[in-house]
């Protein structure tokens, strides 16, 4: 990760579950007989507010669930959707496995890595604007090279398609 | 490419009739087509009628195991006073499947009606679907679609009026290959990592939350509508080869053959006609080398074997192979076998669990040693290593993942040894940089 979104990652926690988003987690609870069940889905609503889950947040969502700060974080880290750190305003996930492989993933890859200027895997580029990394199969194997920007699908990408689609992404 | 066509004429069109037909993923141009009848055919009959017919249509798990489906459902207690919890998974995460994927895209009103007679049969009030993380645009048609099935009374306390409750609801993954096996999936909607759980228990007698639970693949949930509409007798009738495997089911095929996509053929269909006639082939010079038919978690198949092998449970099996979650992963002689295999080893690395020594070594070693081969620097004795770390990796763990890494492995090795040792005397360039 770069260093650039230090600041964000020092600021004071602003709590994620009131108004609007502590509405939408009460509305859950009646769908799971335990709290803890809500717990995948409140990580999500953290990422979906502040494109990150910060320490502060995890012990917020340990907080509203009756969990510990330390079995939150356990979870977290067990899923790799979750960004345990800030990325770019885009966060660009390019499928690697196999099939894709065979179909030419890996300059797919190279084109992206290249036109967003993060020159590595997991790196945020200068300007903040995108983080990619590669990921094991995304499930779209017959529409190879598949990629997620946010939660865009873009299917059958050659590295000649990646500056148009990449434009859309400002 | 690997957009919905128009059925080909070898094709036997009945989970895939819709896809591609955007009126299909709305709840009045599903009853349109006929849908809902058969939830509402199941609600007048006893859960018990329900479960014989399913076993009589001889319909087995579409997900990879191939259980008998009736049969998993009669496992489930009667009377027992606890609630019941069915699980529709949709995690499709196994490289060279993407079916699931376009059954909710295109119909994802054939999955909740599949859902709510399954929910029925087994006596539970609420199905979870757990569908991976990953799969954005599917989430959002099957939310619109459990919100209309809603409105419409297809979902909620009264079904259709027949007084029963069931409820549906999509719960997302978040990035863990492991959680579509059964176990890790239920400790992942309780809130937990995704560690898969020794058996027994069996979910039928203490899963989801303790309380007995089913759980069932996309596909397998979606073909039981059909069945109750058309009748068992026709489902088991369709079939070209063993009478163990009934119905239809969707060949997802990927990799280099020139029109990748989902292809729902009857059972026993030739794996020869699919890759070459549907699915188009090779690309023009280029010929079949070798296919991992079950998504990646099962021995390689040469061409000669794919060439000769009928497309259901039994005769990939005869051949060397298992049919799985049935997507086919496709080479061309241009394909570096042992690359491929180091690709596929990452992938399972990536993806254990590190629950269980034998997955969390094995997994990591055997891809650090295929590294190493790729780099020019193996060592004569790196075969039996490997082969050795792949013994130790199956049937050792509480889950199959590291069994999954180490097919492709053993296939590998034994049905195109020559590549390997071009490697390891150096005959052949590197393939990855030294370090």
């Amino acid at each position: 990760m770069t260093g650039s979104t230090h600041a964000h990652a020092d600021a004071p926690h602003e709590p994620v579950f009131v108004g609007k988003v502590r509405e939408q987690l009460d509305a859950l609870f009646p769908k799971y007989p335990t709290k803890q069940a809500c717990l995948l889905p409140a990580l999500w609503m953290v990422q979906e507010a502040r494109g990150w889950i910060s320490p502060a947040a995890m012990a917020e969502v340990a907080d509203v669930l009756g969990l510990t700060p330390a079995y939150v974080r356990g979870v977290a880290t067990f899923y790799t959707m979750y960004h345990l750190h800030p990325v770019g305003r885009h966060f660009i996930q390019v499928c690697g496995t196999s099939p894709c492989h065979l179909c030419g993933s890996d300059d797919v890859l190279k084109a992206i890595l290249k036109a967003t200027g993060c020159g590595e895997l997991g790196a945020t580029s200068a300007d903040g604007r995108f983080t990619v990394v590669e990921v094991e199969c995304l499930g779209a194997c017959g529409f190879a090279t598949p990629i997620l920007i946010d939660d865009d699908f873009h299917d059958s990408v050659t590295p000649e398609r990646v500056a148009g689609i990449l434009a859309r992404y400002p | 490419m690997g957009y919905p066509h128009p059925p080909h004429p070898k094709e036997t069109v009945v989970l895939s009739k819709y896809f591609g037909d955007a009126e299909a993923r709305t709840f009045d141009g599903w009853v349109k087509r006929g849908g809902y009848e058969a939830l509402k055919k199941a609600l007048g009959m006893t859960p018990d009628a329900i479960i014989e017919e399913l076993k009589a249509s001889g319909l087995r798990g579409r997900g990879g195991a191939g259980f008998p489906t009736g049969l998993k459902w009669s496992f489930m207690p009667k009377n027992d006073g606890k609630p019941h919890y069915l699980v529709c998974n949709a995690d499709e995460s196994e490289p060279g499947t993407f079916k699931d994927r376009e059954i909710m895209r295109w119909t994802p009103h054939q999955l909740i009606e599949g859902c709510a007679i399954g929910a029925y049969a087994i006596g539970a009030e609420t199905c979870y679907i757990y569908i991976r993380g990953e799969f954005t645009e599917p989430w959002k048609v099957m939310t619109a679609a459990v919100a209309e099935a809603y409105a419409k009374g297809a979902l909620g306390g009264n079904v259709f009026g027949s007084g029963k409750r069931i409820d549906i609801v999509l719960h997302r993954g978040a990035g863990a290959y492991i959680c579509g096996e059964e176990t890790a999936m239920m400790n992942s909607i309780e809130g937990k990592r995704g560690n898969p759980r020794i058996k027994p228990p069996f979910p039928a007698q203490a899963g989801l939350f303790g309380m007995p639970t089913t759980i069932n693949n996309v596909e397998t949930l979606s073909s039981t509508s059909h069945i109750l509409t058309r009748g068992a007798a026709w489902y088991k009738g369709l079939c070209l080869s063993n009478p163990k495997s009934t119905g239809t089911k969707l060949f997802s095929v990927c990799g280099h053959v020139m029109r990748p996509g989902n292809y729902e053929l009857t059972m026993g269909f030739p794996m020869k006609d699919l890759i070459h006639d549907l699915a188009g082939g090779m690309r023009p010079g280029r010929r079949l080398k070798a296919v991992i038919p079950g998504g990646s978690s099962v021995p390689i198949m040469t061409a000669a074997e794919a060439e000769a092998a009928l497309c259901d449970y039994e005769g990939i099996v005869e051949k060397g192979s298992m049919l799985g979650s049935a997507g086919f992963i496709v080479m061309d002689d241009s394909t570096d076998m042992v690359y491929e295999i180091w690709r596929l080893a990452k992938f399972y690395a990536h993806e254990s669990c590190a629950q269980c020594t034998q997955c969390r070594e094995g997994t990591a070693w055997t891809t650090k040693i295929l590294e190493r081969i790729l780099r020019g620097q193996g060592k004569k004795e790196d075969l039996d290593l490997l082969l050795d770390l792949s013994d130790q990796m199956t049937g050792r763990t509480i889950c199959v993942l590291s069994d999954s890494c180490a097919a492709p492995i053993v296939s590998g090795i034994k049905k195109f040894p020559e590549e390997f040792e071009a490697y390891l005397s150096r005959a052949k360039a590197p393939a990855l940089a030294a370090v």
